[in-house]
């Protein structure tokens, strides 16, 4: 199967190629291209991963490599490979399946859309990308394809785009990108400059006996910056809540489970370099833990929807930055993993809500949900119960996992430790918080809320399945598990203490608690306390104004320099070019004037240059021959 | 005595003089006469040679007088030329006579 793995990104972009090109009139035919072709890819996936995890030839330190050199200059190789290993594996698989829901949930959701095959072709060119970039075994291809992704990034958050927002969004989206892969970029020609090879398995070696831990600690960190922008980290964090402007499915697959979950991918795949310079680890685990917590304190005031998804999704992105940070691939691939799924859960739930109750997406216009639309309602229970770490659901092993390798950092993560555990009680209480408002409040009377559809209701359960019994695999309870299979160094049966799973169920609980009393039963109220502490609120409220600092920088800053360079470009550039035409059309007319037109003038020259030449050939000392 | 540097002397002079004329003349008979002037100046130059070179072969003479006739010629059809055109513009100024320009 493994030998076939090149399929499994060739079968989207041929439905890709196929929509645009031919099937665009017919939109059933381009939704059963897009999900036939990503069905294929899935069943070649998960043979794939079967294959990895039980054929113990293939392993993390010796995975498949299959590659063509595409491009040979002297000096210069550049190769198109697949690097397969169990890594690999659980990438594709989770891309695969998650995008063949998403497909399916959208043949639902999109029903009434003109843009129907349009969006098949975007989600098809989507996968493609996406797993291009997840069996790259370079650095080079792997950049070709995560610019792809942020490209079809652009293209699906922007996909109603005569609407204004979705345009500045898509906008946002692409430019902070592109801000993240100018250092991502710089990184790697940096790598190439000084290790001549942008292959992975040949970095991994070649790090190692590196001298030079400052400088490598410099491309570390110039690398990271490539994760920071799609990932979603602080301060690069901005273009993901707005990015909730596309369609629900699409935030379901990219922006949940996919597409940011590339660049914790990227630090996992090019762990090695970060291992050889343990401070930018330092530097990887703050920065992750910090955004973990900060995406939670505002989640707990948005009043959006897929807001709140967003910054939960932003947050937990933060917790996988920070294990691996601290350096536990594991831990951070486990909750990837265990993440996309309830992730995608609770999106494509928001989604059906959103569809049953006409496009309305703030959570105080909601209520009674939980009569009207028991599916939705319970799977989001079931996703939300995950995310908050409650056991034994999936995203208890998961952050637990991480959770214990923050507290046996190798530089001391106690403080990052309380802090993933803070931020765990402000997930359970933001979830719970939305739950409790848009589901279990009194229902509004102009609401008319419907279960949706089969199309979109099977995969909510599916998802919903798997948000349940898919941390498993992780967990101590399973001989080989998932971090036997995917580690760095040594496989490794999963750390498990007790203690530590007990007090963060327990901070899981009280959020949970806390929601509930404030939100349900109205013990506090809830406008009493943002009055107490407008302060606090507004700036929560507001996403600590990173939003308007960076659109004063923008202002003040870059308007100004693009300004300055302009004048260069119109006065000085085009001056020295018109000049040149402006001299010689000056040097023209006054040659011009030579030709008076009388016949004596123009004897006088010939006469003058023969009398010249005479000189020149005869004169004494001249140079004559005498 | 009088020597070849002399009757070279006169020629280059009457060479420049005519020269002058025809460079600096308005009037189109007088720059014909400047030209005549340098033939003329060419020809004393010649004789002098034979003269003084070779006294026994008389080149010089015959070259001279193979310029006189081109110079004969050469006025017979510039002053025609000059009647043509005097006629046509109603002009005897050399500088009126500008349209060899851009």
């Amino acid at each position: 199967m493994i030998q076939n793995a090149w399929l499994i990104p060739l079968l989207p972009v041929v439905a890709f190629i196929l929509i645009i090109f031919m099937f665009r009139p017919y939109r059933l035919l381009s939704a059963l291209t897009a999900v036939i072709s990503m069905f294929g890819s899935l069943v070649i996936s998960i043979g794939v991963l079967y294959q990895t995890v039980t054929d113990p030839s293939i392993s993390m330190s010796s995975p498949v490599e299959i590659a063509v050199p595409w491009l040979e200059v002297p000096g210069l190789t550049l190769e198109m490979g697949l690097l397969i290993d169990p890594l690999t594996g659980v990438m594709l698989f989770v891309v695969t399946f998650i995008a063949f829901l998403v497909m399916v949930y959208s043949m639902g959701y999109m029903s009434h859309d003109p843009g129907y095959s349009r969006f098949f072709a975007y989600l098809s060119l989507f996968t493609f990308s996406m797993l291009g970039l997840v069996v790259a075994n370079n650095f080079f291809q792997m950049f070709v394809f995560w610019e792809l992704v942020g490209l079809c990034s652009y293209l699906l958050i922007g996909f109603w785009f005569h609407k204004n927002s979705a345009s500045e969004a898509n906008k946002k989206a692409f430019i902070t990108n592109r801000v993240a892969d100018f250092g991502f970029l710089i990184g790697i020609l940096m790598i190439f400059f000084h290790f001549g090879t942008f292959n992975f398995i040949e970095l991994g070696v070649a790090v190692q006996g590196f001298a030079n831990i400052g400088l490598l600690t410099i491309i570390a960190l110039l690398i990271f910056v490539g994760p920071m922008g799609k990932s979603g980290q602080f301060p690069l964090h901005v273009w993901l809540p707005d990015a909730m402007e596309g369609p629900t499915p699409v935030s379901a697959l990219i922006h949940a489970a996919t597409m940011v979950a590339a660049g914790v991918y990227l630090l996992a795949r090019s762990f090695s370099i970060f291992y050889a310079a343990p401070e930018s680890l330092v530097v990887i685990a703050y920065i992750g833990g910090f955004t973990a917590f900060f995406a939670a304190t505002i989640a707990i005031t948005q009043n959006d929807f897929k807001r709140i998804l967003a910054f939960s999704t932003l947050s937990q992105l933060g917790y996988m930055v920070m294990a691996i940070g601290v350096g536990s691939i594991s831990a951070a691939m486990f909750h990837l993993t265990t993440h996309a799924f309830f992730k995608a859960l609770l999106f494509l739930g928001a989604g059906s809500v959103i569809h049953a109750l006409h496009e309305k997406q703030n959570i105080w216009e909601m209520g009674g949900l939980s009569k009207k639309m028991p599916i939705t309602t319970w799977t989001f229970v079931i996703g939300s119960l995950a995310l908050a770490g409650v056991f034994p659901l999936a995203g208890f092993w998961s952050k637990d996992e991480i959770l214990v390798a923050t507290k046996y950092a190798a530089f001391g993560g106690t403080g990052l430790w309380w802090l993933a555990t803070i931020t765990a009680f402000l997930t359970a209480f933001y979830m719970f918080r939305l739950i409790f408002v848009a589901f279990f409040s009194p229902a509004k009377p102009e609401n008319h809320p419907h279960e949706s559809p089969v199309s979109m209701a099977l995969p909510l359960i599916i998802l919903g399945f798997l948000s349940i019994f898919a941390g498993f695999i992780g967990s101590p309870l399973v001989e080989n598990g998932f971090s036997n299979w995917i580690y760095f160094g040594e496989p490794h049966a999963p750390i498990f203490k007790w203690s530590l799973a007990v007090k963060s169920t327990a901070v899981a609980f009280a959020g949970m608690t806390l929601a509930w009393l404030i939100y349900h039963k109205q013990v506090v109220s809830a406008e009493a306390i943002k009055n107490r502490l407008k302060p606090i609120y507004t700036l929560l409220y507001n996403k600590y104004y990173i939003d308007e600092l960076y659109q004063l920088f923008f202002d003040k800053v870059v308007y100004n320099i693009g300004n300055l360079f302009n004048w260069g470009d119109k006065n000085i550039i085009d001056g020295i070019a018109d000049g040149k035409a402006a001299l010689i059309k000056a040097i023209g007319e006054k040659v011009r004037l030579i030709q008076t037109g009388n016949m004596q003038n123009y004897a006088f020259v010939i006469f003058t240059a023969i009398a010249i030449f005479v000189l020149l050939t005869t004169g004494f000392g001249l140079g004559g021959a005498q | 005595m009088i020597g070849l540097d002399h009757y070279m002397i006169l020629s280059a002079l009457l060479f420049c003089i005519g020269l002058y004329g025809a460079l600096a003349k308005s009037n189109v008979i007088a720059i014909l006469i400047g030209v005549e002037l340098m033939l003329n100046s060419v020809n004393i130059n010649l004789i002098a040679f034979t003269k003084f070179l070779t006294p026994a072969e008389p080149i010089g003479h015959i070259f001279a007088l193979f310029v006189i006739i081109v110079a004969a010629a050469e006025v017979a059809v510039g002053l025609a030329l000059v009647i043509m055109i005097s006629r046509d513009r109603m002009t005897s100024n050399a500088l009126e006579l500008n349209w060899l320009k851009w």
